[in-house]
């Protein structure tokens, strides 16, 4: 039984490929302009990877912001619904989910049976999405995936008077130009980000286990000063944090084809 | 009597400079990395213009973003203050000033003793800032100025979906990607600009006569706007909106000396 699971999100997309329940293939792609040729590469580079075509997919669910232009899925599911399916995969013991994308931050609740109770979420404001940090490593000219290991070597942390991210871009070009040393800056950033984030997740109360999903979960700097915003440890992830959802979209293809076997 | 006023803003620098009650000159300049050299620039590049010197002026009042990094002051005194007393002297039926500065935007209210009476200010979202017009005219590639001008030629305008400077700039990029006409983008930017500028105005409840100052003032598309939004008139002020905050430094510092004089 293959199903497979393809989540179209703002800045990348994912898909995953499930085998009898165990995943046997997923892959990340930048995402371009179009959201129906996203996912066409990302789920033919998925079949590529374990040598299958489309046509062995029994069923396929589509998520993320992007998800009404999948051509293959055959339904779709809400983002928030998949990444509570996704995070309770091998990990029942997940209550909390805190994702944060490339364009919003978000936190869900789940019940023990991966059911979503509440959920809460920012896309309005770039200061509380990984927008962020792309912005200020773009400023900083770093890659955004070294932000996490320099900020490791900070043990004095700014603090950022700007939340705008308009605003702190030119305020860590001041910082910069001040001699402030760069992994106290990019500590500062994660720090300032991390607290916009728990504010959002402690409006719907938080309860362990807390797992970290997105694109930044893989950004170590983040995840410990999260930790420390959140007062809480943050257990790590079983599968990689950015295919959570498409993870998620593919548990939905299967129970749905089971739900058709029987 | 000759007196000075200089408004070192985020962006530009300004200054007046008044003899008894008259200006005698102005001046106006981009600003530098530090406050302290904007100040001097346009403070020397007006004792310039004006063949005044520096020992020639009785009093000098700072304001601005920088107030507390000019050199040559007597005093400084907030934004709210200065903007509210030069409006007033300009005009002085005028009840509501909205200043869009290149970092803030500010309503202020006053009574009719140029008094303030309730402000309201934004310095946190670079949103319904001159920010976020500088920067989508950089994605546009068109000129501030221009900005102002080409949104009069809209046909079909445009609703931008987002507040944030950062979603907005991604959402204009997408519509010039999609060939939409610029005059009309523009006219989705003015609009965004001017309802943010409208919220913080409902705020303090406009009431006329309502003028604005700031650079922003001088884009024709944004104050048509915002006209249309609070249902009022805004009315020009016959001098050059930057300079309000200045003049009214200026006014300020001329109280100062009339008002030890009568002690």
């Amino acid at each position: 039984m293959i199903v497979a699971g393809c989540d179209v999100g703002s800045m990348t997309a994912k898909a995953v490929i499930l085998k009898d329940g165990e995943l046997v293939s997923s892959h990340i792609i930048k995402a371009g302009p179009s959201p129906e040729k996203s996912a066409q590469e990302v789920i033919n580079a998925a079949l590529e990877k374990v040598g299958i075509t489309l046509d062995t997919i029994e069923y396929c669910v589509g998520t993320g912001y992007g998800r009404n232009e999948i051509p293959f899925a055959h339904a779709i599911e809400s983002e928030i619904a998949c990444h509570g399916k996704g995070a309770q995969w091998k990990m029942p013991s997940a209550r909390t989910i805190i994702d944060i994308g490339g364009q919003d931050a978000k936190a869900i609740k789940l019940d023990n049976n991966g059911n979503v109770i509440q959920y809460v979420y920012n896309d309005k404001c770039a200061s509380g999405s990984g927008r962020f940090l792309e912005v200020m490593a773009a400023a900083l000219g770093i890659n955004l995936h070294d932000l996490g290991e320099i900020s490791l070597k900070s043990n004095n942390p700014v603090t950022m008077s700007n939340q705008c991210v308009i605003f702190a871009e030119t305020e860590i070009i001041s910082l910069v130009n001040e001699g402030k040393p760069l992994q106290d800056i990019i500590s500062g950033l994660h720090k300032a980000l991390a607290h916009r984030v728990a504010a959002l997740a402690k409006s719907i109360g938080l309860e362990d286990d807390i797992i970290m999903t997105g694109g930044v979960a893989k950004n170590i700097g983040m995840l410990n000063a999260l930790e420390k915003a959140l007062g809480k440890p943050i257990k790590p992830c079983i599968v990689d944090p950015q295919i959570n959802g498409a993870l998620g979209a593919a548990l939905f293809a299967l129970e749905a084809l089971e739900g058709k076997k029987s | 009597m000759i007196v000075a006023g200089c408004d070192i803003g985020s962006l530009t620098a300004k200054a007046v400079i008044m003899k008894d009650n008259t200006i005698i000159g102005y001046s106006v300049i981009k600003g530098k990395a530090k406050p302290e050299d904007s100040a001097n620039d346009v403070m020397s590049n007006l004792l310039e213009k004006t063949h005044l010197t520096m020992d020639q002026i009785s009093y000098v009042v700072g304001t601005g973003y920088g107030r507390n990094k000019i050199p040559f002051v007597n005093t400084t005194i907030s934004e709210i203050t200065c903007h509210g007393k030069g409006a007033q002297w300009i005009m002085p039926t005028v009840r509501t000033v909205i200043d869009i500065g290149g970092q803030d935007c500010k309503v202020v209210k006053l009574d009719n003793k140029g008094n303030i009476v309730k402000f309201s200010t934004n310095d946190k979202c670079a949103a319904g800032t001159g920010r976020f017009l500088e920067v989508m005219s950089n994605v546009l590639g068109v000129s501030l100025d221009e900005l102002g001008i080409i949104s009069e030629q809209a046909t079909d305008p445009i609703n931008l979906a987002s507040t944030c400077t950062v979603w907005a700039q991604a959402e204009v990029i997408r519509y010039l990607n999609m060939k939409k006409p610029i005059p009309d983008i523009a006219a989705a930017i003015n609009y965004a600009m001017a309802n943010r500028v409208a919220i913080l105005a409902n705020q303090v409840t406009v009431e006329k006569d309502v003028c604005m100052s700031g650079g922003v003032a001088k884009n024709k598309g944004v104050v048509a706007e915002l006209e249309r939004l609070l249902g009022v008139k805004i009315k020009r002020l016959k001098y050059d909106p930057q300079i309000v905050g200045a003049i009214g430094a200026a006014i300020l510092a001329r109280e100062k000396i009339m008002g030890d004089k009568q002690l």
